[in-house]
């Protein structure tokens, strides 16, 4: 399976926002053997940055510990509506993938 | 003369191939750091020495909400959250995974320290978080069993 899209959903709460945010990614371990007997190599994101209105809020860097087409939710403190949260991924084979919400 | 063509093509490709992993990762490594030290050790002591986190000091601040039992080591969800003041780190590490360190989330001005993701356990393992704040580290250690462990095929 190839890595595909995100979707993302931020939802203000009392005194600060909640953010879900899906991608979809094979997070293959390494450890696992495909139909062929082989073992299927690593492939995983390995960070993720959160950004609103342009600054960083959340670095994280992440193993193949985490399940595959991971959910991410974090929380913003405050917040209000039409501010733009950005969350952006990178792999260990450098591939990336981002998306955009505004709060509603 | 054939056979000297062949061998000019695979040695361009070759080239073609360092060039790209040659100029892919050094951007890779501009854009984000991943400890890899860290995430190599394959006991939780060597993670946290990686972390720079060895002997963090134990808290009942921070937050585990967990399955007791999880059905499905594949997807075993974990929230975590901090109630100590300045709390700027959050790591997991699941003890007996084969890499106990899952992730590291940093929190900046503008997010709280808070953080749920799914993780895949091996089998049933104390789960700890270690939480940073002003320089110092806590731990918070929690067990969930596990019926079906999430790493093999």
């Amino acid at each position: 399976m190839a890595a595909g899209p995100m979707k993302m959903r931020a939802t203000l709460g009392s005194g600060f926002t909640d953010v879900r945010v899906l991608m979809s990614h094979p997070m293959e371990t390494g450890q696992r053997k495909g139909p062929d007997g082989n073992l299927v190599p690593a492939h995983f994101i390995q960070n993720l940055t959160v950004k609103v209105n342009g600054k960083a809020v959340i670095e994280a860097q992440i193993s193949q510990a985490v399940s595959r087409n991971p959910v991410f939710s974090f929380r913003l403190k405050g917040g209000a509506k039409g501010d733009r949260i950005e969350v952006s991924w990178l792999d260990n084979r450098g591939e990336t993938n981002k998306t955009e919400t505004a709060i509603a | 003369m054939k056979q000297r063509r062949r061998e000019i093509l695979v040695a361009a490709g070759a080239l073609a191939g360092a060039f790209l992993t040659g100029v892919l990762k050094p951007v890779a490594a501009l854009a984000a750091v991943w400890n890899k030290e860290a995430f190599s050790a394959k006991d939780a002591a060597g993670a946290l020495k990686a972390l720079g986190a060895a002997s963090p000091a134990a808290s009942t601040a921070i937050a585990i909400e967990a399955p007791q039992i999880a059905e499905n080591g594949e997807v075993v969800p974990i929230e975590i959250s901090s109630n100590i003041p300045g709390t700027t780190s959050l790591a997991v590490l699941i003890d007996k995974n084969p890499f106990p360190l899952a992730g590291k989330v940093d929190f900046m001005e503008g997010a709280l320290p808070f953080v749920k993701i799914n993780v895949k356990m091996r089998e049933t393992s104390d789960v700890r978080v270690i939480a940073t704040a002003g320089g110092k580290h806590y731990v918070a250690v929690k067990e969930i069993k596990v019926t079906i462990g999430g790493c093999g095929g």
